[in-house]
């Protein structure tokens, strides 16, 4: 049916691990080549960890799926090395606008303060972003992505995992230290551990159909309609994807035949209804879907480790499943290769499980939230919701509580163990715990943007000027940080552009516009350390190796 | 910590009973279902004490009388 995407078929490739008499042991193995599965495995690879993804097809995602990717995302995939090609091929979009019956009711604009690198978010089909990243893992040899191997059978034991694997040529057995499954929602390693995910299960179905049509037809914006006159008053969401696609979202109710509403003659009467006679369309690709919002109560079983969908899922509203789960691998990824290379004890594993545990819950409580405003349980409730919106009409109180998606923002991990705790004042967000906020910096003479200069090492950020510029002993010290077992590389902040020799690993940005100072609440001596994920570890206002020691060695578990 | 008022705090208390009965009148059960709703979200917002409007919400759900007894009643 999709006629603008031509799907690759990827190979069998039969690997010598089949044919050795003993299990061969990796270090890491990753079930599921979806968009977290290879995010994770290129994150690794960043790190000097060999990596082997297993996967039970052979081709990217058929259909859509997830295209709405946030702006922690695309800086994540920028540090991946995937950014720019996302950015090049998805579109931009900032503008939201909701209707109620025949009107518009309210309009927000998504973009953020200026001077990011990246958007508030782009719209592309799940299958581009799979490509992006299947064709990444080809230049990384620590690598090693098997299509058509199925993970049939596991066995947990005290140092790792026996995996039995299906393929094409037979099965073969491999041992791995960890293996983390990021094989979706109804993860099959889950169910092969005998693990549950629990939540609540919502009794409602929507149609997605992307449809093709004239690009002139819809602006680049999302717009959603509650109660619209062209569908029987139920939820309906538009928005666009490259290609001249563009998704639309029909709540059908619980009561929907899904095979029914499957049938294309139905589809094409839905979306009639909706685009009117005169427009031309033709449909690329359809899904009905239920939803629902788990968990499950730990991310780490012994040498299992869950990530994304398999460790839970949300309803579609507010963009939280692709987005959430790159933030999963975005933390794991250096903590697991920290423990791999004995830099940091395994306990650091269980930080995974807190730190992102409160980040799924936030994600199921906003997703729970939008769901039940977009498809209120009773009369009592559908008669609150279209209050709300009738009064939104004319009363911007009003405005704030229509919830058709609160869109996916970061985590803070403001109560983790791994922070430092400030024992000085400063305003602002970049609290311990904050993923680093983006801002205009000078490197080497060329514009570019802080977090391109910052991630997989810890990076210290120093603020200086050139009334306080760092003296010999200082320059020894950073040095030093720089080639010691666990790296530190800090990145000296100035307003001006100065001369002065650093050593390797240290680097200059000019905050020529003043804007990262401001972001961190920074004056000359204030110095942050970031971890690998580009969190905050901790803060102070006078730069201290030995305090930067000690905050490395809390967010590495020591 | 601001606590719901749960003596009387109207200078006349008839008078906004009757603003209330006055505001149903006429109405199908729908309308007023849908003018409570209104009337709630305003409320609300202009109380803007979190702690406060839980509070009246507990309290609002106090001693219900039974869903099978509230059947009979209508």
């Amino acid at each position: 049916m999709i006629k603008t995407y031509a799907f690759p078929t990827y190979p069998y490739v039969r690997s010598a691990d089949q044919d050795s008499a003993a299990p061969v042991r990796r270090p890491v193995v990753i079930g599921g080549a979806g968009p977290i599965g290879m995010a994770l495995a290129v994150d690794l690879a960043l790190h000097d960890i060999p990596v082997v993804v297993l996967d039970d097809n052979n081709t990217v995602s058929v259909g859509s799926r997830a295209v709405c990717y946030a702006k922690r995302l695309l800086e994540i995939m920028d540090r991946l090395g995937v950014g720019e090609r996302m950015m090049q091929k998805g579109v931009t979009w900032n503008v939201g606008k909701v209707f109620f019956e025949d009107d518009q009711v309210y309009s927000f604009n998504m973009l953020p303060e200026s001077h990011h690198r990246r958007p508030g978010f782009i719209n592309l089909q799940q299958y581009y972003v799979e490509q992006y990243l299947v064709e990444r893992i080809g230049d990384l040899e620590q690598v090693d992505l098997r299509w058509k191997n199925k993970i049939t059978a596991l066995e947990q034991q005290d140092d790792g995992v026996l995996l039995s694997i299906d393929t094409p040529e037979g099965p073969y057995q491999l041992e791995a230290d960890y293996l983390v499954a990021c094989d979706g929602a109804n993860s099959g390693i889950r169910a092969l551990c005998g693990l549950g995910s629990s939540g609540q299960v919502f009794q409602d179905r929507f149609l997605i159909a992307d449809v093709l049509m004239d690009p002139k037809r819809f602006p680049p914006e999302r717009w959603f309609w509650f109660n619209p006159p062209f569908h029987n008053g139920q939820s309906t969401l538009l928005h666009r994807q490259p290609d001249n696609v563009w998704r639309i979202d029909f709540d059908l109710g619980w009561e929907a035949d899904p095979e029914e509403e499957k049938k294309p003659e139905n589809i094409n009467a839905r979306v009639r209804a909706f685009l009117g006679e005169d427009v031309e369309f033709e449909l690329e690709w359809a899904s009905v879907y239920t939803f629902c919002c788990r968990r499950m109560d730990d991310f780490r079983h012994g040498r299992v480790l869950f990530a994304g969908d398999a460790a839970h899922q949300v309803s579609p509203f507010g963009a939280r499943g692709a987005n959430s789960g790159v933030q999963d691998t975005d933390n794991l990824a250096w903590k697991l290769a920290l423990v791999l290379k004995r830099q940091a004890p395994a306990a650091l594993l269980d930080s995974y499980t807190r730190e992102r545990l409160q980040a799924a819950d936030e994600n199921i409580l906003n997703s729970t939230r939008s769901t039940d405003f977009i498809t209120p349980k009773n009369d009592a409730s559908r008669a609150l919701r279209d209050a709300v919106l009738n009064l939104s009409r004319r009363y911007a109180f009003a405005r704030s509580m229509v919830n058709s998606g609160r869109l996916s923002l970061p985590s803070v991990y403001a109560d983790s163990s791994l922070n430092t705790a400030d024992t000085e004042p400063f305003a602002g967000s970049m609290v311990p715990g904050a993923p680093s906020t983006d801002g205009p910096v000078q490197r080497n003479g060329q514009d570019d943007y802080l977090l391109s200069a910052l991630g997989n090492d810890f990076n210290a950020l120093w603020f200086i000027d050139h009334a306080s510029l760092p003296d010999a002993a200082d320059m020894a010290i950073l040095a030093q940080l720089a080639t010691q077992a666990l790296p530190i590389k800090t990145r000296l902040v100035s307003p001006v552009a100065l001369d002065i020799q650093l050593p390797a690993g240290v680097e200059l940005l000019v905050d020529h516009l003043g804007v990262v100072a401001e972001r961190f609440d920074a004056r000359p001596g204030t110095f942050y350390l970031m971890r690998p994920d580009q969190h905050v570890c901790g803060r102070g206002r006078s730069f201290d190796p030995l305090r930067i020691q000690t905050m490395q060695g809390t967010a590495t578990g020591h | 910590m601001p606590q719901l008022i749960t003596d009387n705090n109207l200078a006349v208390p008839d008078d906004y009973y009757a603003l209330l009965t006055e505001l149903y009148r006429e109405l199908e059960p729908a309308q007023c279902q849908d003018v409570n709703a209104r009337l709630l979200l305003l409320l609300g917002n202009h109380i803007g004490d979190m702690d406060v409007l839980a509070e009246a919400a507990r309290i609002a759900r106090e001693h219900l009388p039974a869903a099978s007894t509230l059947a009979k009643d209508i």
